[in-house]
């Protein structure tokens, strides 16, 4: 499976991907990741590779054949939609995020996103992922929110994230990081 | 066991593996989490040197006194280091001695695309390419002994996506490995001109059995398939390359410099067509073509920026995968200072005085963006200092009354301290500003001389700026609170007016430093007191943004550092407010 985790600097991708790869390690699976660290973690836009199969060659997703773009922020998924694969899955945080240009009135932010991704082909699930966070009580748990939205759209047992998610996050975030899932998993979206 | 590890915490395994003692480096992305992994093995005496000359020199006493030793850098690092690097080429070493050096294709966090396999060459030096996380670590195990057999420092080549690529790793047992006994040896490590001399045919000899050794080396692998298409490769390419091309030969080169002549030539005559997928200059495809063999090279793959399947897929057969694409041109979003960053009003009373400002590389780079503006120049680690004073010595004195010299505190001690010497010395007036916010923060929070921690997270002497400044003969010496901005103004004002140098250290710990007392207690409009006039937008916070009539502020972002209220004049900013 080819997984792009597309986000703004800051939101927890890192999290996110090493949750995904300990599912995967768990399954007895081949893994690569490719992060990014550093300078563009300073709130610029993060993307992030993970797969897993029997063998992985390359760390990075060719362009065209992610299985799944998940979006913890909708501008950075719409930036990085080239890697999913045509019919393939946008999962994707209904929040935004003004970068600077816009905060300084010298781009917009594009309106109508929703809309436009789907029109293209694939199949796009939006979901307040924020707000589910803060019902779980910590705004950081996004990440993890949106990602029970992710495991309810694979064929990965419940059971597998949650295990993948107690060993990855630490002890004392491991009650609202999965509440937060519960949350997403949950979700009529 | 198996262990899903970044290329970097591969590397810091295997040295551990393979029993070395010392540790040195300077942080560098991609580097500096190789170093952050070294330093949680007990056994491995690790520290944050000043700078890589430092590092490096650390490193060659410490395999002269008989321990193996590790010493890693990002690729512009090794020109800081370079003296020591070309230096100890001919004496070589005792104990082994690996220096790890980061490239940064597509330059994600540097200045440059340098390709770190020229030093080998330039210093005739072996270099070792790792392509994915188990092979660093087995490298750099493999690199400890062939620097100890051959007598040489030995290179190991990595990137972005080795050093930052998550893989399965297979962990072993630490080796014993004995400190040898140290190498009281003055006909080798004089490299006065007598000794050198000697040494200089030693290193010849040497680079010719070490080619012999590349012939038959485990490193250098051959994967014949189908003989129609042959790909010469190394790192990170070699994955990509396999990805595009299911059933081609292969030879797959660990050791890069030197290279196996014979077995390119026989692999070159075995198949057909031969590609060589090298990511940045072609070393390889310049040395091949050298010995007359035709090769396909860069004369159809880019020379910048990193390669990827896409790239590879794309320059050799053609074609693409079928994508998605959205017909619209999206905003940019590079990265930008923190809300609550100590930087961000220095910046902006620069900017507010119209100073022409000699920056210098690192989070505070990022003070030359809109909306502050407020940075003519960066160069190089260290050089805002030197540069400043240039622009005096061009200019003249009143010049010097309208620029200074902005510099953090990790790259003070880096390389800005001899240019604030060198400046005192030859009788400058230029104004620096050390803006020391109590780590290394771009490269994700290091310790530096004047934290008052080391590497392990121990207590270390905390250097004062201050003293220093004194005591080379600085008598302005200032320290400010860098979110008091109208004092900034007044102080900045001052000292660029006197003619003589000053030094101002602005203070204030990073907002997402462990240590900062995180304020968290984020701002809110109060009622409708918000006029819309966005002057609070001038100072480019990303928790700030305006709706159309009034501003906002956005509290999964907002620290509280009350920096915008400093801004408003209408009070329309608080705490608690809303
Ligand atoms: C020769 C060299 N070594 C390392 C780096 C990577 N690097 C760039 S800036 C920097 C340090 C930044 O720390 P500091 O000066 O304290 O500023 P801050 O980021 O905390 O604002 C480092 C390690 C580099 N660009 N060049």
């Amino acid at each position: 499976m080819d997984i792009i985790i597309a986000a703004v600097g800051g939101q927890g991708a890192l999290l996110a991907s090493k949750v995904l790869g300990r599912l995967a390690q768990n399954k007895g699976l081949d893994v690569k990741m490719s992060e990014v660290h550093g300078m563009a973690q300073r709130g610029g836009s993060v993307i992030t590779h993970v797969r897993f199969a029997e063998e992985v060659n390359s760390p990075l997703i060719e362009e065209g054949s992610a299985d799944v773009v998940l979006a913890l922020e909708m501008l950075e998924g719409a930036r990085y939609i080239s890697y999913l694969k045509p019919g393939g899955k946008l999962i994707t945080n209904t929040q935004k995020i003004d970068p600077m240009s816009v905060i300084i009135g010298q781009q917009e932010y594009p309106a109508e996103l929703k809309e436009q991704l789907s029109q293209l082909d694939l199949e796009i699930i939006t979901e307040d992922a924020l707000g589910l966070a803060k019902e779980a009580g910590n705004m950081k748990a996004a990440n993890i929110a949106l990602m029970g939205v992710l495991a309810k759209n694979t064929e990965i047992e419940k059971e597998e994230w949650l295990t993948a998610i107690k060993e990855i996050v630490p002890e004392k975030f491991q009650e609202v990081n999965i509440t937060a899932f519960e949350l997403g998993f949950n979700s009529e979206v | 066991m198996r262990k899903l590890m970044l290329g970097n915490e591969a590397i810091a395994r295997g040295a551990y593996e393979a029993g070395a003692t010392v540790a040195t480096a300077y942080p560098g992305t991609p580097s500096t989490e190789i170093t952050e992994n070294v330093a949680r093995y007990e056994e491995i005496d690790t520290e944050w040197s000043v700078n890589e000359k430092v590092a490096l020199e650390v490193g060659i006493g410490s395999s002269i006194a008989g321990a193996r030793t590790l010493v890693s850098m990002k690729h512009v690092g090794l020109n800081v280091a370079a003296d020591p690097l070309m230096s100890v080429s001919y004496p070589g070493v005792n104990a082994g001695l690996v220096i790890a050096v980061a490239d940064d294709p597509s330059q994600h966090s540097s200045q440059n695309e340098q390709d770190t396999r020229y030093y080998g060459r330039f210093g005739k030096i072996p270099v070792l390419e790792p392509a994915d996380s188990q092979e660093c670590k087995d490298f750099v195990k493999k690199a400890f002994k062939l620097s100890e057999d051959f007598d040489t420092p030995v290179i190991v080549r990595i990137n972005t996506r080795i050093s930052h690529s998550r893989g399965l790793v297979e962990l072993e047992d630490r080796i014993d490995f004995e400190l040898k006994e140290y190498d009281q040896n003055p006909n080798k490590y004089i490299v006065a001109p007598a000794v050198a001399k000697k040494r200089r045919v030693v290193a010849e000899e040497r680079l010719a059995k070490l080619k012999e050794f590349a012939e038959d080396s485990e490193l250098n692998q051959v994967e014949y398939d189908k003989k129609d298409v042959g790909i010469i490769t190394s790192g990170v390419a070699y994955h990509h390359s396999k990805e595009v091309f299911e059933d081609a030969s292969f030879l797959k080169l660990g050791l890069s410099y030197p290279l196996p002549q014979k077995m390119i030539e026989d692999f070159v005559n075995q198949c057909e067509t031969v590609y060589v997928i090298e990511e940045l200059e072609p070393i390889f495809e310049e040395q091949i073509k050298s010995w007359g063999l035709e090769v396909i090279g860069k004369d159809v793959l880019p020379t910048i920026g990193e390669l990827n399947p896409a790239i590879i897929r794309e320059a050799v057969l053609g074609n693409t995968k079928e994508k998605l694409e959205l017909e619209q041109e999206f905003p940019i979003r590079p990265a930008v200072l923190c809300p609550g960053c100590h930087h961000r009003g220095v910046f902006y009373i620069l900017k507010k005085l119209k100073l022409h400002v000699s920056g210098d590389i690192g989070c505070y780079t990022l003070g030359a963006f809109p909306p502050l503006q407020a940075m003519d120049t960066c160069i190089c680690m260290g050089a805002s200092v030197g540069m400043a004073f240039g622009f005096e010595k061009a200019r003249g004195k009143e010049f010097a009354k309208k620029s200074v010299a902005v510099i953090g505190d990790s790259t003070f001690w880096h390389t800005g301290v001899n240019g604030l010497i060198d400046l005192v010395y030859n009788q400058g007036n230029t104004t620096v500003i050390i803006l020391d916010n109590s780590t290394t923060a771009m490269t994700g929070h290091q310790e530096n001389p004047s934290t008052g921690y080391n590497v392990k997270g121990g207590k270390a002497p905390n250097i004062s700026f201050e003293k220093l400044g004194k005591s080379i003969g600085i008598e302005r010496v200032r320290t400010i609170d860098a979110y008091e901005i109208d004092e900034v103004e007044r102080i900045v004002k001052e000292e660029t007016a006197t003619e003589e140098p000053s030094l101002i250290i602005t203070k204030k710990p990073c907002v997402l430093h462990k240590r900062a007392d995180v304020i968290n207690d984020p701002l809110n409009i109060e009622g409708d007191l918000c006029t819309g006039c966005k002057k609070c937008l001038d100072i480019g916070c990303p928790a700030i943004s305006f709706t159309g009539e009034t501003v906002k502020i956005n509290e999964t972002l907002c620290v509280g550092c009350e920096l915008c209220t400093e801004m408003c004049n209408f009070d329309a900013i608080k705490k608690g407010a809303n």
